[in-house]
């Protein structure tokens, strides 16, 4: 040690070049270590490389989802500030005269008109409208499936309730930047759309009416709305998204990551590659793939071509045509009400037909949000979760997702319920109704399913831990019997199918003052239905003993 | 393996308060399977080859090399592929080309990082202790006691009268932030009379969409429709909003085919009826006409209308009929309106039946 620290002094003539007697460092490198020295002391950021540089990131490919809806995220900010350039936010009316001639000489809003010089005279801005438009479908998309991934998971379980809730709102703002970046072309379609949100905003009870003059400024369509959307989709949305996004991350990485069971894992520790260099090579990689698909797919396939649809116009209407996928299951609500769902108080109107499906999506969007809340309380476990799921180990979760997702794909087919009359040759009133159906009996028969699917795939997990797999050797015995050699798992194989966590159902017990609550029986009750049927995880005696019978 | 710890020997207990495990079955230590602790590392053949190596070295420059010629061919195709006025093709090449290059571009970059990182990056999983989100014991003692010291420097639960009138103007401060956007929204404008009335008049007549050319009754043949607007309609400064209630579908049916109520048997002309365009549901264009049934069909919802009942609702989630424009002839033959609807058009609202 002293040796290192007289070297420079004993030889002085080397004290400039330092260390140069071991490793000469280039040009470059004086110039990286002069700069990595100004930044720090001027911002003390080496304590930050000390302290993420080599954070573990474990890895699944299903643990891409999230990194898809940020960087398709990205993409967004990226292509949606070209955009920014060239577009007109306004409705004022103007008459086209432009590269495109079947619409030259029409009347439209000056909105429209620069959607369309974006599209055909400006280079690349039909490419960057269509990279913008595919990478939101994208984001909405990968956003979904991050949050499946995260519900089947059981990833949202203590610490990480929060973060589900975060993620729960970047879900609907990412909903709410869609919405209004598809209503700015003023295009037909858009226009189409914004006629229905005018009208639902109507049939709210006393504030209906009053509240759509506020939103367009007076009468449907007026002149105002896209220049408003625009300001909600350009900044105060997109300053909402980037700021839940830094959340998101902040607690991601104070949580660290969940990871899924295997050797050597715990719920003491996480293991995987570091962010240096691994981790930053794979996600900084898969940033340029997720872009450069978004490219790939921008350049070869259209998406929503505005200039087909024409100015809006509030007479015409073609037939079949759908919205942004992520809305669908918004419209596929309106679509199932009933006939006749409207009745005045006194002389007053008060619209079911609307009101029922807002209040019916608002619920179920509650219950996604809440839903980590209502698992904890019924297991009353307040332990930290850092491991992930196997779906099946859950079952009446994993159940409860289906029966979700079965819903909102009753909803979002019933959102093509004329496409898919036409298509399959049926009436729209048997599309309507078969959706209505699927959308009330549906999630039964799917939690139904889902759940003895789920307990079925544990017990052959269980069999399999317990006496191995069947190799596809047969031998004969001295005796002559035929059997077929089953082949152990190795321990390390063993252990993905042992370890997850077990529950059994709540006992009801009277409290201390001799009673049992109604809280507590709920409770029961539901701790009950989930937990009654379940397998256990073998445990070390039942593997022994099975090992010592010789796996037959 | 001695740096990254075996499961259960590296962890350090951070004996706190232990969580409740609610109703989850935890094994006594003895019937626990024991984590088998890490799996041996399987080498990839970069790890054992160094012919194999050196390819997926060579393999990863190309890829950042053929992204270099994706860069410089997307600004090739910018200027190669322009756009010419009045040519759509010339538009789909620029595209298409200058995506693409970008494209790869983009995934040269991207393949090329992600192999390396899979083939030639240190490829041991590390392992890395978690601890207890919450903060240590010393560390929460030391939080309570900054809110106490801060309580107690500032009095501020001492200070009562202090601290609720803070209360009272923090709660109230934010609200003039509110009331500046009222005027988001017309100022002295009654909507529901707004939303009550259009352009339909005594006398106004029925034009085409769009060209606005008049109708006359001897064109109406049966069986055919028209879509209608009022005459004048291109003129108004707010002829959208206007068309947006205005908006009319024209057909003719057999009278006998037509269920006429009492109090309207004049507002049809010899078969041929008018009925507001605009879906009672949520405002879509009732659009589509079915002439053997003499059926409307909203495409936004599907919606039904019976024609021949009066537009009642036969299927779908609108509640009300279409409204019935009352139409008759002038001295020329021209349709035209006997008078506006004569209840407000479109969806409903709250105020809706208030007059």
């Amino acid at each position: 040690m002293s040796v290192d620290t007289t070297a420079p002094a004993a030889a002085p003539s080397t004290v400039e070049t330092g260390s140069d007697d071991q490793l000469p460092p280039g040009r470059g490198m004086r110039l990286t270590n002069w700069a990595a020295n100004y930044i720090d002391e001027r911002t003390s950021i080496s304590g930050l490389v000390k302290e993420v540089g080599r954070k573990i990131f474990p890895d699944h490919w299903s643990y891409m989802l999230g990194e898809v809806a940020l960087y398709s995220f990205v993409v967004i900010l990226l292509s949606g500030t070209f955009l920014t350039f060239f577009f007109q936010a306004s409705m004022a009316e103007t008459v086209y005269h432009g590269s495109y001639v079947p619409l030259e000489g029409i009347k439209m809003s000056a909105a429209m008109s620069s959607t369309l010089h974006i599209s055909f005279d400006v280079r690349g801005g039909l490419l960057l409208r269509q990279i913008h438009h595919w990478a939101a479908l994208l984001f909405v998309a990968s956003v979904t499936l991050h949050m499946l991934r995260i519900f089947f998971t059981g990833a949202f379980r203590k610490p990480r309730e929060i973060n589900w809730v975060v993620g729960f709102t970047l879900f609907v703002l990412a909903l709410a930047e869609g919405f209004t970046g598809y209503s700015l072309p003023d295009d037909l379609l858009s226009g189409n759309g914004l006629r229905i949100i005018a009208g639902i905003v109507e049939g709210i009870p006393v504030v209906g009416t009053w509240i759509t003059f506020l939103l367009f400024g007076g009468e449907f369509p007026g002149t105002a709305i896209v220049g408003r959307l625009y300001t909600l989709h350009i900044l105060l949305l997109p300053a909402a998204v980037v700021a839940a996004i830094g959340i998101h991350l902040l607690l991601l990485i104070i949580n660290k990551h969940t990871q899924f069971a295997g050797p050597g894992r715990t719920e003491k520790n996480v293991v995987g590659v570091p962010i240096m260099p691994v981790f930053a090579a794979k996600a900084g990689g898969f940033f340029f793939i997720v872009f450069g698909i978004i490219a790939v797919i921008a350049s070869t396939v259209t998406i929503n071509p505005i200039w087909n649809y024409g100015p809006y116009d509030p007479s015409p209407i073609s037939a079949g045509t759908q919205p942004d996928w992520y809305i669908g299951f918004a419209d596929g609500a309106l679509r199932l009400v009933p006939p006749g769902w409207e009745f005045l108080i006194g002389p007053y109107t008060v619209s079911l037909n609307i009101l029922i499906p807002v209040i019916v999506l608002v619920l179920f969007l509650v219950a996604v949000a809440l839903y980590p809340f209502f698992e904890a309380w019924v297991t009353g476990d307040r332990r930290e979760h850092h491991m992930s799921d196997r779906p099946r180990n859950a079952p009446t979760r994993t159940a409860i997702g289906a029966a979700g997702i079965v819903f909102y794909c009753a909803l979002f087919g019933a959102a093509s319920s004329d496409l898919i009359a036409t298509h399959f040759g049926m009436s729209i009133e048997a599309v309507i109704h078969i959706c209505q159906a699927v959308l009330i009996l549906g999630p039964f028969v799917a939690f139904f399913i889902t759940k003895r699917v789920c307990i079925g795939l544990q017990k052959k997990d269980r069999e399999i831990a317990l006496h191995g797999f069947e190799s596809g050797r047969i031998v004969r015995l001295p005796g002559g019997e035929y059997i077929e050699v089953h082949r152990q798992l190795s321990d390390y194989d063993r252990w993905r199918l042992v370890s997850y966590d077990d529950y059994q159902p709540l006992m009801l017990r009277p409290n201390a003052r001799g009673k049992i609550t109604n809280r507590a029986r709920l409770r029961a009750n539901l701790s009950r239905w989930f937990f009654e049927d379940r397998i256990a995880p073998v445990t070390r005696g039942e593997l022994e003993a099975s090992q010592h019978h010789g796996g037959h | 393996m001695a740096d990254h710890g075996t499961p259960g020997t590296a962890v350090e207990r951070h004996e706190e308060p232990s969580a409740s495990a609610g109703t989850a079955v935890v094994l006594p230590e003895s019937e626990q399977i024991e984590n088998p602790g890490f799996s041996p590392y399987r080498p990839r053949v970069s790890d054992l080859d160094p012919v194999k190596a050196k390819a997926n070295e060579r393999r990863v420059a190309w890829l950042f090399v053929l992204s270099m010629i994706g860069s410089v061919g997307a600004i090739a195709a910018y200027v190669v592929f322009p756009i010419t006025p009045g040519d759509p093709n010339s538009v789909r090449l620029n595209t298409l080309f200058l995506g693409l290059g970008i494209a790869l571009a983009l995934l040269g970059i991207g393949v090329g990082a992600v192999h390396w990182s899979k083939a030639l990056m240190e490829g041991h999983d590390l392992s890395e202790e978690r601890h207890t989100t919450r903060g240590s014991e010393t560390t929460r003692a030391r939080a309570v006691e900054v809110f106490h010291l801060g309580n107690k420097e500032s009095g501020f639960t001492r200070r009562k009268l202090i601290r609720n009138t803070l209360i009272g103007a923090l709660a109230l401060w934010p609200l003039p932030g509110i009331i500046v956007f009222r005027d988001l929204g017309p100022a002295n404008q009654d909507a529901n009379d707004v939303l009550r009335h259009t352009m339909w008049r005594k006398g106004t007549r029925l034009t085409k969409d769009p060209n606005g050319v008049p109708i006359k009754a001897s064109d109406v043949t049966l069986g055919s429709v028209f879509h209608v607007i009022p005459e004048g309609l291109e003129d108004r400064e707010d002829a959208l909003e206007q068309k947006a209630k205005a908006a009319v579908l024209l057909m003719r049916l057999k009278p006998e085919d037509l269920h006429v109520s009492p109090g309207r048997e004049d507002w049809n002309y010899h078969g041929i009826v008018a009925y507001s365009k605009i879906c009672t549901h949520v405002g879509c264009p009732v659009a589509l006409y079915e002439q053997q049934t003499h059926h409307l069909l909203c495409p936004c919802h599907q919606s039904q209308f019976d024609i021949t009942h009066e537009a009642e609702v036969i299927f779908g989630p609108a509640k009300r009929p279409l409204p019935q424009l009352p139409i008759t002839v002038d001295s020329e033959g021209y349709l035209v309106a006997q008078s506006d609807f004569h209840e407000p058009v479109g969806p409903s609202f709250w105020e809706r039946e208030h007059v």
